[in-house]
């Protein structure tokens, strides 16, 4: 059976469509047949982060215009047969995107794919609440600094409240994954821990991914950092968050990024 | 970068403060979730009551909350127009109503 994962975070920047592709890229690796979605209307980036920016000919609002048929707005990766993306619209109207074309398109999106992940835009307006709106389960996506986690909160409260399975009585299932975590910091006490992050936030964890160079080098090409370099720690920390998605169990690996003195005396950054 | 650090001593951490920061704040506004809308609720309520009697511009009612530590202030500003006098002549209180709950 499908299930729709919003990526969501309140705060910008900390990682949702980084997120997004590399679980969707993860999955697919997997065989498992996913799509990614872009919920940012006005600001996508999901195509880019793809490396698929050159091959957006219709976009979401298209098919709730009913300009397009979904099948073609949907683009198919090219290193992943099992990977899609349906991107955003460029259009700076907001309220292009309604609930009704929204409820249309995941349902049509349930038939043909395992999984769909919706990358939310950030703050808690319209295009997030819609982008949550109809998910089974959520990807909150935290840093471990004062403001991500002060919006992660407020995210949850607004899975517990304005979701459709909410409304219905039921729960949409969070899961926490901390991006751009420093472990020397962490252990230095410059940066909130993860018991700290958990314990404040009280969601279970899907994974921890590093504050990592792999990250930028795999947007910069335009590549899932899965994908990229699988052999990296951030994409070892996405796949092993994906099986855990797919219900494995996989023990929690904790990034070590622990600074020598050498390191240290010459001002080198955890990589 | 200073000896203190070179030498593997640590700078006061900061990490419990951003903890504890939060912990704080976020029982604060945990408490506050779902109550957003009293303030729509009251609103509402308050416009509909007093609408029976004196036309009203909804614009014109708003509800306002101050928290403080021991004591909050509801603060409600019903702006009346003038043509509405002669409803009100009989209590010449003026137009403007405070009320203060604890």
């Amino acid at each position: 059976m499908a299930k729709v994962l919003v990526v969501t975070s309140g705060k910008g920047g900390v990682g949702k469509t980084t997120t997004t592709a590399a679980l969707g890229a993860a999955l697919a690796q997997m065989g498992e047949k996913a799509v990614v979605v872009d919920f940012d209307v006005g600001l996508r980036n999901l195509d880019l982060v793809l490396g698929a920016e050159r091959r957006v000919v219709f976009d979401f609002i298209n098919v709730v215009q009913g300009i397009a048929n979904l099948s073609q707005a949907l683009i198919r990766d090219k290193r992943l047969e099992n990977l899609w993306l349906l991107p955003a619209s460029q259009t700076r109207d907001k309220d292009a995107l309604t609930e009704e074309g929204v409820s249309k398109i995941i349902a049509e999106l349930r038939t043909k794919f395992d999984w769909i992940i919706c990358d939310s835009p950030a703050g808690i307006e319209r295009g997030a609440t819609l982008a949550m709106r109809y998910a089974d389960e959520a990807i909150v996506v935290t840093n471990p600094e004062v403001s991500s986690v002060r919006d992660s909160d407020r995210i949850i409260g607004m899975l517990d409240s304005k979701t459709a399975r909410a409304e219905q009585g039921e729960q949409v299932k969070k899961h926490l994954l901390i991006t751009r975590f420093d472990t020397a910091r962490a252990a230095r006490g410059e940066m909130l821990s993860i018991d700290d992050v958990l314990d404040i936030l009280a969601t279970p964890l899907l994974g921890i991914v590093p504050e990592s160079q792999d990250v930028l080098r795999a947007s910069n090409v335009g590549s899932p950092v899965t994908l990229n370099d699988a052999g990296s720690v951030p994409a070892r920390a996405y796949t092993d968050a994906a099986r855990r998605l797919m219900g494995q169990t996989v023990p929690m690996m904790v990034p070590t990024g622990r600074k020598g003195l050498m390191d240290r005396l010459l001002g080198r950054r955890a990589a | 970068m200073n000896l203190q650090r070179l030498f593997g001593g640590r700078a006061a951490a900061s990490a419990p403060v951003a903890r504890e920061r939060l912990q704080i704040l976020l029982a604060h506004e945990r408490g506050l979730r779902g109550q957003p809308d009293l303030l729509e609720l009251l609103r509402a309520e308050i416009l509909s009551a007093v609408s029976r009697h004196v036309e009203l511009d909804a614009e014109k009612v708003i509800v306002r909350m101050e928290r403080g530590v021991d004591v909050s202030t509801l603060e409600i500003d019903i702006e009346v127009p003038n043509a509405a006098e002669r409803y009100l002549a009989a209590s010449r209180h003026g137009t403007n109503a405070a009320v203060t709950i604890r």
